[in-house]
């Protein structure tokens, strides 16, 4: 009994360190400047893990948010952040910079 | 101006209704006001220093050092609150009533509850790192408005947090001492579950884990989660208009966890 959950435990284990290392996912980069994304709209496939590198080159930090996405995160000024996102299904992800939500709009196209 | 205010105070807005109910449920204990006051202090001052290596932080683990921070600081907050449910709720609630029942006023000065503490402290820690980054960003960065706008707006900001956490303290204070722990027992629990869905969240966003992260379903049709209603809520019991299968699981884990715990403490609590 013992020995069959360690076995499973240990199978789901190498899966996860398998997806992690063939896991090649596609890479983009989002630039924040003058409190505006570039590009603000960022085409991505579908049913993919999308690595997505966010540089804030502004002097303040920013905050990329996003409901539909599910994200959050602080982007001190001048740093490069990594966020993941998807697998998504085929549609349009709007995402904001909370800080300056005025001017920080974008949105993610997954298809 | 006006949303420099409300963005502190959406950031304070769940560490203040925390503090709030926190502060309902511990009543009884003699020093609650100190203990509550040492963790909303260490978390403040937690929170500046994090603020302050934030720079360095993220650039770390390939873009990743902030996220590993906030599973750290969440995987041992949800710990906490969980130990706290089962466990420690049980045995207070069993001494409150015995104390009660000896005709003795409650004497518990010297033992805070420990689990309660390092909480509070940890959910200012978490929202007032952005809140200082974000303060400290509109101070220097933005030449338009004057610092003593900015700050005023940050008082601002951080006062009508504060207050929502007083009401909500004040609400409770009006349940009957008989009733105030299930009460908060339960918002208590549901903080576990939100913490545990933020959890699964901020997982995804790492990467560390990669099914179950697309949203179920989506009510913001129902209920926005920008609206009022939808940001209190999103506060008091988590709320999430789009959660993925990850996030629900985490909050009903929490649940079933607390539940099932309570419920097989408690005869053998009752026994003795």
């Amino acid at each position: 009994m013992i020995r069959h959950a360690l076995l499973s435990a240990s199978a789901v284990m190498a899966l996860v360190f398998a997806g992690q290392i063939q896991a090649a996912e596609p890479e983009l980069l989002l630039v924040i400047k003058n409190h505006r994304f570039e590009p603000a709209e960022l085409k991505v496939p579908s049913g993919q893990r999308v690595k997505l590198i966010v540089h804030n080159q502004d002097a303040t930090p920013e905050e990329f948010e996003s409901h539909s996405l599910g994200r959050e995160k602080l982007i001190p000024a001048g740093a490069k952040v990594t966020v993941f996102i998807g697998p998504l299904k085929p549609g349009s992800y709007s995402f904001v910079g909370e800080y300056n939500e005025a001017t920080a709009k974008g949105v993610v196209i997954a298809e | 101006m006006f949303t420099t205010a409300l963005i502190v105070f959406r950031e304070t807005l769940e560490a203040a209704l925390f503090i709030g109910i926190v502060a309902a449920a511990t009543r009884e204990l003699s020093g609650r006001s100190r203990w509550l006051t040492a963790g909303v202090v260490a978390g403040a001052l937690g929170a500046v220093a994090l603020a302050l290596v934030a720079q360095h932080l993220s650039g770390w683990l390939d873009g990743l050092g902030q996220d590993v921070v906030n599973i750290g600081i969440l995987s041992l907050a949800l710990a906490m609150l969980l130990w706290h449910c089962v466990w420690v709720s049980t045995h207070t609630r069993q001494m409150v009533s015995e104390a009660r029942q000896l005709g003795q006023s409650v004497q518990q000065g010297n033992k805070a509850p420990l689990a309660l503490l390092v909480v509070v402290a940890l959910a200012v820690l978490r929202e007032g790192a952005e809140t200082v980054l974000f303060v400290t960003g509109s101070l220097t960065g933005n030449a338009a408005t004057s610092p003593i706008t900015v700050a005023a707006a940050g008082v601002l900001g951080l006062l009508c947090g504060a207050l929502v956490g007083l009401g909500i303290y004040a609400g409770l204070s009006r349940i009957p001492t008989r009733r105030v722990f299930l009460v908060t027992n339960v918002l208590i629990a549901l903080l576990a579950g939100s913490l545990a869905s933020q959890l699964a969240r901020a997982l995804a966003q790492a990467g560390f884990i990669e099914s179950w992260t697309s949203p179920l379903w989506d009510s913001n049709a129902l209920l926005s989660q920008d609206s009022v209603l939808g940001t209190f809520l999103h506060a008091l019991v988590g709320y999430d208009a789009q959660p993925s299968a990850a996030q629900l699981c985490g909050y009903l884990a929490a649940l079933i966890f607390i539940y099932v715990g309570t419920r097989l403490l408690q005869p053998s609590a009752a026994a003795r």
